[in-house]
Parts: C-alpha cells; sequence; structure tokens
C-alpha cells in the first residue's frame, strides 16, 4: 500500500480536468488528478503518485528544509568537541 | 566442484505453471530436478551451451526456444531474439558462433507477412552476428494452439582456443564485469504489452554479444572465469547460479551497476528491481584480478561496449549468497526470483 | 530522480547514523515498530539493520495488506472465475498468495482468466473495452489506496459501466495498532508512522497513541534518511520522556504529508465506503470497524452484492504463527514453521510470500546472516 513515487507534473488536459501526464526519469504516464481537485497541481510541480492516482503535492521547500538540517546534523558536536580541544590543550600547557 | 545431480528425479510440483519459464528458482528446479537426471548424465553444473570433442573437434553447441508477446517491440522482434539469443550463449560459452539451424511453430491465422517479417529479422540479424542459417524445420498448428508463433534455434561454434569456462575456477577477489546497462529488453517488453500505461524512449537490446566477447578473449582471455547472457530472471538468477555452482559469495557494487534512467524510473513505479529483468544483449563475466583492467578496458574500446562496468568481486564468505553494497554501509541479500517479476503497488 | 535521490545521499545518511548512536542509551534496548508494509520493504531494500547499533530493534507490524488478508477472501473471488464472462484483475502482490489450494497465478495455469493491473482505473477501463466480460476488481490496500477504488466506483457509476465490480478487502491501520497495542505480550517502545497512509487521514487520528497510550510516533517517509531520521526523532522523545516530557505525533515526512490529510480523497471514502463492524484479519481474528465495504448507493458495483460469494473460511495450519509475529511478539524466526514447510517457494503464509511480509524478508536477509555467522569457514558450506 505504499509504494508511491515522485513524479513531475508535465502536461495537464484541458477536456478532462482530472488527468494529467507526469514524468519521472523520462518515464511518462497518464494520472488522475481527482484526489487533488481542492488544490490542483500545475506544470512543473511534483506529486507523489500511488497506482495511477496523484496523491498529494510534493513540497520543495519543506525538502530542502530537511535536508538542510539532516546536513548540519553533528556540527554542533564538532563545534563544541573543537572548543574542548582547545581547553584540554591549554589545561596541558599549563 | 560439482553439484551431484541425483539419480531419480524429485521433482514435486503437480503442474507446471508459468514460473517454471520465468528463468528463476522454479525453472531451475524443473531442470535440475526432472529434465537432467533422466536426460543428461553428466555431473557437471549445467551452462548455456554444450562443448564435445568429435572425432578430435571440438564444438559447442546450444539450442534455445522464444517465446514472446508481442512479436515486435521498440529495438526488435521475435526473429532478431531467435538469432541472438543463441548466438550469445554459444559466446558466453567461450565459442565463436558459426551456424544456426531455426524452427517454426506457427499457429493458423498468422498473416504472411508477419511471418516474412520475422523471417527478414533472422536473415538480418545472422548477417549482422555473422553466422549462416543452413537449416530447420516448420510446423504449423490449429488456431488457439501456439501464441502466433514460436521460434526455436539451434546453433553450433567453434570455441575459442583462449578461453576455459568453468564455475569452479572462480576464485575470491575475482572481479565481475558487465558489458553495457541491464534491464532494456525486459522493461521495454512490459511496456510494449500496454497493460501499464507507461511510456517510455526505451528499446530491448537485442544484439550479438560476441564482438565483445572476442575482445574479451584477445586481451584477458586467460583470466576469464565465468560468462553467462543474463536473459530470463536477470543478473540476479546468473549470479545466484553462479554462487550456488562455485559455492562462492558474490558482492555487488550498488552504485557501479550501469541502468539507464528510463529503466531506473520504469522500475521504481513499478515496484522492480532491474537486477531481475531479462537482458538479450548484454554478457556478465567473472574475470581473475589481475586481468579486470585489461577487461574492462578491451570491452570499452569495443563498439557497443561503452557503458561496460565492473560491478563487483567474489568474496569466499557466505557462500552461495549474491549480496549487493548499497554505498552506505548497508547491504541486502539478493535472490533468484521464485517466477516473473511482477509489478507491486505495496 | 529528484526527491528520492537526495534523500539516499551517503553523506548526509552517515550523520543521521552518527546522530542515532549518539542518542541511543547503550544499557537500553528499544523496540521501534513500523505498521507499514513499505517501511518493511525499505528496510530490507537499503540494508538499514546493518547502520543501526545492536540496541536498536525493528519490529515489523501489521501494514501489509496482503499479509492480513484472510486466505478465504481469496478463494471467494477466484471461485467466481469458473463463470468464463468473470475476469479477476488484481495487483501484482496478490499473484502468488495461496488461497486455500491455489494462488491466482495457479488458478491463471488453469485457464482462469486472471490479469494484473497497476490501478483500479486499469479494471474499469477493461470493463469498457470488454463489455461482453465482468471484470471483478479484488481491491486491496489501507487508506493509502482505499480513495483511488472509492473514485473509480464514482466514476463508474458516473459513465454507467455495469459489466465491473469491486470485491473490497480494504482495512484500516487503526484498529491494527490497537491490537497491537491491547496484546499482552505487546511490547514495543514507539512507533515509526505509516507515510503513504497519512497523506490521506493527516497525523492527528495517531494522537490517543501518544496522549493515552504514551507511546512517541513520528509519521515517516521511505527513503533511507527518512526512516533513518525518525529513528532519531523516537530516540529523542523517549529521552525526552525521562525527563518528564510527554510523548507525541510528529510528522518527518513534511514533504508529502498534511497535518490534516487529504479531505478530497477522505470525502471520496465516505461517498463510497463504510465501515465493516467486523472483519477477520489474518492470525488476529475478527477486529471490530476495521474494515471498508462498499455502501448501500454503489450496490450495483459491489461484487458482494452482485454476486453469491460463499463466504469460505479457511484456517491456518495450527503451528502457523502469522498473528503473533504480525503483532512483534514473536520475531519470524521463532515461528515453527519458518524455514521449514514456510519458505518464500512454498509459503504457508502470506507473510513468506508477500514482498512486504516480515517472514520473506526475514528469510532472505536476516536468516543468511545468521547462517553466515554460524558456519565455519570452510568454503564448502551447503545452505
Amino acid at each position: 500500500m505504499c509504494l508511491a513515487i515522485p513524479a513531475k507534473v508535465v502536461q495537464l488536459f484541458a477536456i478532462e480536468e482530472s488527468r494529467a501526464l507526469v514524468e519521472v526519469a523520462g518515464v511518462r504516464r497518464q494520472v488522475d488528478l481527482g484526489l487533488l481537485t481542492d488544490d490542483l497541481p500545475s506544470v512543473g510541480e511534483w506529486v507523489l503518485v500511488h497506482v495511477g492516482f496523484a496523491m498529494s503535492k510534493m513540497s520543495e521547500e519543506q525538502a530542502l528544509d530537511q535536508l538542510r538540517l539532516l546536513r548540519s546534523l553533528g556540527e554542533e558536536e564538532a563545534a563544541v568537541a573543537e572548543v574542548e580541544g582547545y581547553a584540554v590543550d591549554e589545561a596541558a600547557t599549563g | 566442484m560439482t553439484i551431484p545431480v541425483p539419480a531419480r528425479p524429485k521433482f514435486q510440483d503437480p503442474q507446471i505453471e508459468m514460473a517454471h519459464g520465468a528463468g528463476g528458482k522454479a525453472s531451475r528446479r524443473l531442470v535440475e530436478d526432472l529434465i537432467a537426471p533422466i536426460l543428461l548424465n553428466c555431473g557437471e553444473p549445467l551452462g548455456d551451451a554444450a562443448q564435445l570433442g568429435i572425432g578430435g573437434t571440438w564444438i559447442a553447441m546450444t539450442a534455445d526456444s522464444f517465446v514472446v508477446s508481442p512479436l515486435r517491440f521498440p529495438g526488435g522482434s521475435i526473429g532478431h531474439l531467435a538469432v541472438n539469443g543463441t548466438v550469445n550463449d554459444l559466446a558466453v560459452s567461450g565459442a565463436k558462433p558459426e551456424a544456426l539451424l531455426v524452427t517454426f511453430v506457427i499457429e493458423a491465422g498468422l498473416s504472411s507477412w508477419e511471418l516474412e517479417a520475422e523471417i527478414e529479422a533472422i536473415a538480418s540479424a545472422a548477417s549482422r552476428a555473422r553466422v549462416v542459417v543452413v537449416g530447420g524445420d516448420t510446423k504449423v498448428v490449429e488456431h488457439g494452439k501456439a501464441d502466433r508463433l514460436y521460434i526455436t534455434t539451434a546453433g553450433i561454434g567453434r570455441p575459442l582456443p583462449s578461453m576455459r569456462l568453468a564455475a569452479d575456477s572462480v576464485r575470491p577477489g575475482d572481479k565481475i564485469l558487465v558489458s553495457g546497462p541491464i534491464g532494456d529488453h525486459g522493461v521495454t517488453i512490459l511496456l510494449a504489452r500496454g497493460g501499464l500505461d507507461l511510456e517510455a524512449d526505451l528499446v530491448s537490446d537485442t544484439r550479438s554479444v560476441f564482438p565483445l566477447v572476442e575482445s574479451l578473449a584477445e586481451a584477458a582471455g586467460a583470466g576469464v572465469r565465468w560468462m553467462r547472457d543474463p536473459t530470463r530472471g536477470g543478473v540476479a538468477t546468473s549470479l545466484n547460479e553462479l554462487a550456488r555452482d562455485a559455492q562462492i559469495c558474490v558482492v555487488l557494487d550498488e552504485a557501479a551497476i550501469p541502468v539507464r534512467d528510463e529503466v531506473r524510473g520504469a522500475c521504481e513505479l513499478l515496484g522492480l528491481d532491474p537486477l531481475h529483468i531479462a537482458n538479450e544483449g548484454q554478457f556478465i563475466a567473472v574475470v581473475a584480478r589481475q586481468y579486470a583492467n585489461e577487461a574492462l578496458q578491451a570491452v570499452l574500446n569495443t563498439w557497443g561496449g561503452e557503458r561496460a562496468a565492473i560491478i563487483g568481486e567474489i568474496r569466499e564468505h557466505p557462500a552461495a549468497t549474491v549480496l549487493c553494497n548499497t554505498g552506505y554501509g548497508g547491504s541486502r541479500v539478493i535472490d533468484m526470483l521464485v517466477g516473473d517479476p511482477l509489478p507491486r503497488i505495496c | 530522480m529528484k526527491f528520492v535521490d537526495e534523500f539516499r545521499e551517503p553523506e548526509i545518511i552517515s550523520r543521521v547514523v552518527a546522530e542515532i548512536r549518539r542518542l541511543a542509551d547503550p544499557k537500553r534496548h528499544y523496540r521501534f515498530m513500523e505498521v507499514c508494509g513499505g517501511h518493511t520493504h525499505a528496510i530490507y531494500r537499503f540494508g538499514l539493520t546493518d547502520l543501526l547499533p545492536e540496541n536498536i530493534e525493528l519490529v515489523h507490524g501489521t501494514g501489509c495488506p496482503v499479509c492480513v488478508l484472510p486466505m478465504g477472501r481469496i478463494d471467494d473471488a477466484l471461485e467466481l472465475t469458473s463463470d468464463p464472462k468473470v475476469v479477476f484483475a488484481a495487483f501484482g502482490d496478490m499473484m502468488r498468495v495461496p488461497g486455500a489450494a491455489w494462488s491466482p497465478l495457479a488458478w491463471k495455469a488453469r485457464g482462469a482468466d486472471i490479469r494484473i493491473i497497476y490501478s483500479p482505473a486499469d479494471a474499469l477501463k477493461m470493463a469498457e473495452k470488454n463489455p461482453d466480460r465482468h471484470i471483478v476488481f479484488f481491491a486491496i490496500g489501507f487508506e493509502t489506496t482505499a480513495p483511488s477504488t472509492a473514485l473509480t466506483l464514482v466514476r463508474a457509476r458516473e459513465k454507467g459501466i455495469q459489466n465491473f465490480s469491486v470485491f473490497s478487502n480494504h482495512v484500516t491501520i487503526l484498529p491494527a495498532i490497537r491490537a497491537i497495542l491491547d496484546s499482552p505480550d505487546m511490547r514495543i517502545d514507539a512507533f515509526l508512522g505509516p507515510g503513504h497512509v497519512s497523506t490521506v487521514i493527516g497525523c492527528k487520528p495517531y494522537e490517543w497513541i501518544a496522549q493515552r497510550e504514551k507511546k512517541p510516533i513520528v509519521v515517516t517517509g521511505f527513503e533511507p534518511l527518512d526512516i533513518l531520521q525518525s529513528i532519531a526523532m523516537l530516540l529523542r522523545q523517549l529521552q525526552g520522556q525521562l525527563q518528564g516530557e510527554d510523548a507525541k505525533v510528529e510528522n518527518q515526512y513534511t514533504r508529502v504529508v498534511p497535518w490534516d490529510g487529504n479531505r478530497a480523497a477522505l470525502r471520496a471514502i465516505a461517498q463510497v465506503f463504510e465501515l465493516r463492524p467486523y472483519f477477520e484479519w489474518r492470525g488476529m481474528g475478527f477486529i471490530s470497524q476495521s474494515a471498508l465495504r462498499i455502501e448501500e448507493e454503489f450496490a450495483a458495483w459491489d461484487t458482494e452484492r452482485r454476486f453469491a460469494i460463499r463466504g469460505v473460511r479457511v484456517t491456518d495450519p495450527k503451528a502457523a504463527q502469522c498473528g503473533e509475529v504480525l503483532k512483534g511478539v514473536l520475531n519470524p524466526a521463532q515461528c515453527k514453521l519458518f524455514a521449514n514447510e514456510c519458505t518464500p517457494e512454498q509459503p504457508v503464509g502470506a507473510l513468506m510470500v508477500s514482498s512486504e511480509g516480515s517472514c520473506a524478508g526475514y528469510y532472505n536477509y536476516e536468516h543468511r546472516k545468521t547462517l553466515y555467522s554460524d558456519c565455519c569457514s570452510s568454503v564448502r558450506c551447503v545452505p
């Protein structure tokens, strides 16, 4: 129940409001937008696709925030360790 | 080291299912537990082609049947597969393909132009592969009794003197080479069947791999231990067979395995693993470590081998297992499939 | 691949792993349950257990809709194909799951018209293209998939397509989690919440887990970084609990999961489905209000009302311990049938045949690691 893939909307169909063409890594598939009628995606936006239906819009901002947070993990500790390192040196040299 | 083939068939499955033809575990059971014990009387691991000596001359022989739907697909058709499949079986057994026999089982109602198209395909593939078609047979069955057209080809070839291949010559430290990107053929066929509504610019990779094998033999023949063309069941199945036959461990490096973006995209969408998907124009080889660089360079510098890569190595433990390293410290076991890979939603 | 590759970057992964090691208390043994089969699959696929310290154990729960389906339901549907007009259409996941005697693929080998589809919309299209056949769509899945089935039924009615019906086996995730928490042998410290179910139901429905049961729960994505980050978040919550903080629901999968869920999807489910008073879950018995059946308004497209369904009940062999494994009480290797009578090639229970099943995952992965550590250095070992 969980296989869902991020895909980019490349074409919306004017006649059938609830269908779109999406693409992932060069593979194209038509998906049903019927579950996103409250907030339809536009061309260029990314959606999460599950069994041929778009389930949710993907937020690039949230993704970047998350990655930024994770990339900075350990930096605080590293900074603290460096300062502590100086303290040890000072103690050694008296 | 050989796996003793049982004297009496111990095949337990009550009926034959599609899985038995898919190239995975069930296929292996059918061959090892039912067919081999009755028909073959050697104790050797089963390879892609047989080599026999007749009156002082060694020849390689193989046969293969081709059943595919649809008959024509981007990149080729059943006729191309029928030639290249058998040519490749000979090539990866270390032989130069020379001649083919072709038999047709035709379903009544197949249009003549379709048959003609396949005969042309066979002619053109044979010409490109530099083999001659020397004979064959034709049968027609009633409408509904065959899936339009079945083709069987039998091939003979001349073993290359520079190669001596055997699963039990594989050693820890040996490297694994692949001739190009994997998964193209199987995904192309899946998309061509139309049920999945996916579109991609993908074509089958069907071709003769002999030119690449020849370059490999010239540059590093003495160091090549084992080869296989990973058709049904994919690279995973071939490597699992090696791991079992040679009682060693295969360790793959996920990041090094060449896969086209579109194949990757389609596999992610469908929940498939490219390692389990059929290829019709690639081979994998195990090469002794000291020859690995020359081997790779030889294939890279041959037309059609530009995406060859070293994708892993052989280790001692755990035996009979294929592992894949993810690139960030984790690993997973790659198993043979039971039957055909099925798209999943979960 | 965007939104995928970034979440598999080795450098960031090693940072999160370091964070996990920093946060985990070496004197404690942690048991985190993931209730989504997709997480089970991802953990094995990405080899994540190799990266975690020994004292963090990931327990696989009931989130595999194939695993929890009672065998009899498969037989009920397959029996319909004895009428040559009927086509049985289902996702690939279902095709090898054994019923009392045969799996759908085995029925297909005997001539039944069984077809693999990727979307409920494919089944409807099949009905349009084959007006002389009746397409039965065997629907499975949790709340992630139910809205798509619901919309397909709405479209079937709009287009007036009569030769189509749905055999609904949709189940809901919360009663399963409740059953796990109510189990007397329950020893779970915290939960990795289902990422894609939550795109539909949002994060609020899990609040009782944190507030009443005092268990932390983090709604989690499916890439390695997602799962690892969630583990770090759970560890932080558990640390916080020791200092008097309350357990809470957190959303790790913010790029996809809206806190309030997807209103349009929930509307679709409400329009087409209603809760069954009870439904049998494989290995766990009957659970009330845990599954969806089609509402009266759509009765004409409900397989169970269009056809006479026998209601086959097939009991698992007594020795099979699917239920305890599903609830995380036993690990797969502790089931007596594991690796003997029950293997991926000859599965007794669905947990061994489904790609998400914990037994299949364990068999293919952990089991070999144990064999390796037991074996001597001789080259001649036979698994």
